[in-house]
């Protein structure tokens, strides 16, 4: 087992190309969201630009279409889905005691395959903005609704297919790849009842993506037999049903956005009782509730699709499950502030960003529940407050999970300490941004503005220029984020982390130095 | 020793996943026919029956004490060169009274062509009430260039059909199937 040959890694681009170390790799992944992230806020910033006003100015409405499609299909699987991938990556196998992931040579592939995936999705955006007379990027909605994605989707669908295809491979890979793991690869003792909550929240997400990406390959592989192949599956002039496809899309996407908050949870479950200096409350009431909350999401698709038509019996099945989700969700909320009360807290940075995910998340959840009232989400369907709502639970809540992980172990990654001052400043900035952005949403969405339109009546007006002003300034508080993780990661400037990093931090991850070296945990430790 | 074993731990649970991922990828197709029958079942989503009545109940009788007005829409869909329109816009109707109706479609091209029409129904609650004996939208409709024909379609309302149901609008949307039938492709499963 102590042979020397593994000790001399590849250097260079091989080391990155042809990397199967789990951090190597989890820094690929957190390095390519990141990017993604950024693109995917500049499409935004079109969106922004052409809504501040009234009327059209920067963009015809079609580009604008194309905009708002990319734009929630590069966010989701592009910068949410691999950020946590890469977070699992790199905390996994350090937080059960293990040497790598089980299957590191597929975790490389399941990287590399997503650049590829990409390209052929931002390569279609481009060709449409800057080749003049070039047909359309796609231009139906991240939704890809049938039949606009099939009878009118632009020539650019087949590849949007093939990137789909392709991302779904890759987050199949990556979810093997995690459940494998924590079976099998757990330290002694490691229980399944003593794993961090994290692992735990990644472990049920793993297998909401095995059961559900299939789905969405499915779905995408049908609209190219539509497309191509003389099938019509989506296609009422063969006897098939456009309904059907909104059926089949959301019963992949609505777990999909557990799987994009799932990991989520985890992270606040583990910041929240370092800086209350206090073990969770409630630990197995979490796991529970995070296993009710995937269970549940099997069964409230149609929740999406209210004003298709359905009868009576589905839609109050539809509205009363939906409901049931506030009560596993309710538990956790409860649970972190639990946590917090009478804690010794102290609030350094990761600590403001999981604060401010729970109460924020919190807003965007209750609004979930307004929108699962059938009635009720007959005026708010389609319309800005949904909006409001998913940005609420996924850019305040999932990406500032996000920004709450990097800088709770930045220090472990990179051995120093993030830059306090510009960190702060990321902080406040986003956090007023954000509320600026979205929070007006919410009201010009009830007063009846419709989403993924270029244009909106004048008594919309000034709320959409405030909103547009929070979108651009959200969008540059970013740069300090970058500008933060350069410094540590490459400059390698700032204190220098000692390997506990925090006072009450508790976890197997904390006992390896920091930076965390390539190697971690070739003889497994003990976990008492 | 301990390496090895973990491998084929390794190996059967990646196995089991990969069935896991297979199953699923077959669901979402299962979906499809599931989708059907639940639709056809509960008589939802405006589907009418898609196969001839044969067994018109001998005993039905006629409910004289309401009528419902049966509306029809025709349509004849992006690239679809002919005319269609009902003979009547629409007609009264007792439950249990058997009524025949007449379509008209035109094809104004010189080519021959192969149409199939598509029922919807509103509302969704009075589907499975809709009982077809006889109709055109069971079968493909070959016309030649320039043909003409008159369509009928039979038709009874199930005398259990609520009383709150007034209205009913059966919609017909005509699509072009003529490349599809000619390369002897998927004939419509509205005809099986």
């Amino acid at each position: 087992m102590a042979d020397h040959h593994e000790h001399h890694a590849p250097t260079g681009w091989r080391r990155w190309l042809l990397s199967t170390n789990h951090k190597d790799i989890g820094s690929l992944y957190l390095w390519f969201s990141f990017a993604m992230f950024l693109v995917g806020g500049l499409l935004a910033m079109v969106i922004r630009a052409e809504l501040m006003y009234p009327g059209m100015q920067v963009v015809d409405p079609d580009f604008f279409n194309q905009m708002t499609t990319t734009h929630g299909l590069i966010m989701v699987f592009g910068a949410v889905m691999p950020a946590f991938v890469g977070l699992a990556n790199w905390m996994i196998p350090l937080m059960i005691g293990a040497p790598d992931m089980a299957l590191p040579r597929m975790n490389n592939w399941s990287f590399w395959i997503l650049p590829a995936a990409f390209s052929i999705l931002i390569g279609s955006v481009l060709m449409s903005a800057f080749g003049p007379g070039n047909p359309p990027a796609p231009n139906f909605g991240w939704t890809f609704y049938a039949p606009l994605s099939t009878t009118y989707g632009p020539a650019s669908t087949d590849f949007f297919i093939l990137s789909v295809h392709l991302m779904g491979i890759s987050s199949i890979m990556g979810a093997i790849n995690v459940i494998v793991t924590v079976m099998n690869m757990r330290a002694p003792g490691m229980t399944m009842m003593k794993m961090p909550l994290f692992v735990w929240t990644w472990l049920i997400t793993a297998f909401l993506l095995i059961a559900v990406m299939p789905v969405l390959a499915g779905a995408v592989t049908m609209m190219l037999t539509d497309r191509h192949f003389g099938t019509s599956f989506f296609d009422a002039a063969g006897g098939g049903d456009p309904v059907l496809f909104q059926h089949i899309f959301w019963f992949f996407g609505h777990p999909e956005v557990y799987i994009m908050i799932l990991p989520a949870f985890g992270v606040v479950s583990a910041i929240i009782p370092t800086f209350a200096r206090k073990p969770l409350f409630g630990y197995a009431s979490m796991v529970y509730a995070t296993a009710s909350i995937a269970l549940l999401s099997f069964v409230v698709w149609a929740h999406h699709m209210f004003t298709v038509g359905m009868p009576l019996a589905g839609m109050l099945f539809f509205m009363y499950m939906t409901m049931l989700i506030s009560v596993p969700t309710g538990v956790k909320v409860f649970n972190w502030v639990a946590t917090m009360w009478r804690g010794s807290l102290t609030f350094e940075l990761p600590m403001k960003w999981a604060l401010a995910f729970v109460i924020l998340f919190t807003i965007g959840g209750l609004s979930g529940l307004m929108l699962s009232i059938t009635p009720a989400d007959f005026q708010y369907h389609d319309s800005y407050f949904v909006v409001a709502h998913f940005h609420y639970v996924l850019v305040s809540g999932a990406i500032f999970s996000m920004f709450a992980a990097v800088y709770y172990w930045l220090p472990k990654w990179s051995g120093v300490m993030y830059d306090k001052f510009w960190g702060e400043v990321h902080f406040w900035s986003s956090l007023i941004s954000v509320n600026l952005l979205f929070f007006p949403m919410h009201f010009v969405g009830l007063a009846g503005m419709p989403r993924r339109y270029a244009d909106y009546a004048l008594q919309f007006a000034d709320y959409n220029w405030w909103i547009s002003i929070g979108a651009f300034w959200f969008g540059i508080s970013q740069l300090f984020l970058l500008w933060v993780l350069i410094k540590a990661c490459f400059l390698k400037k700032g204190e220098k982390a000692t390997d506990e990093v925090w006072e009450g931090a508790e976890g197997l991850e904390w006992t390896v130095p920091s930076p965390a070296p390539f190697h971690t945990f070739d003889t497994p430790p003990v976990v008492k | 020793m301990a390496d090895e074993q973990l491998t084929r731990r390794t190996r059967l649970s990646v196995a089991k996943l990969l069935v896991v991922c297979v199953c699923m990828f077959g669901f979402a197709y299962a979906l499809v026919p599931l989708y059907d029958v639940i639709c056809e079942a509960l008589g939802i989503n405006g589907r009418t029956n898609s196969v001839a009545i044969v067994d018109v109940p001998e005993d039905m009788v006629k409910d004289e004490d309401r009528t419902v007005l049966v509306q029809f829409v025709t349509r004849a869909a992006k690239d679809m060169p002919w005319d269609f329109e009902p003979m009547e816009r629409s007609v009264r109707v007792h439950p249990g009274e058997i009524k025949a109706v007449n379509f008209r479609v035109r094809n104004r091209t010189g080519e021959d062509m192969v149409g199939q029409a598509i029922p919807s129904l509103v509302p969704g609650q009075a589907a499975s009430h809709f009982k077809k004996t006889q109709c055109f939208c069971f079968d493909q409709q070959p016309l030649m260039a320039n043909g003409e024909e008159v369509m009928p379609m039979i038709f009874y309302l199930d005398p259990a059909i609520p009383r709150s149901v007034n209205t009913i609008t059966l919609s017909y949307t005509l699509y072009d199937i003529t490349e599809r039938t000619s390369v002897g492709g998927v004939a419509a499963r509205q005809t099986r």
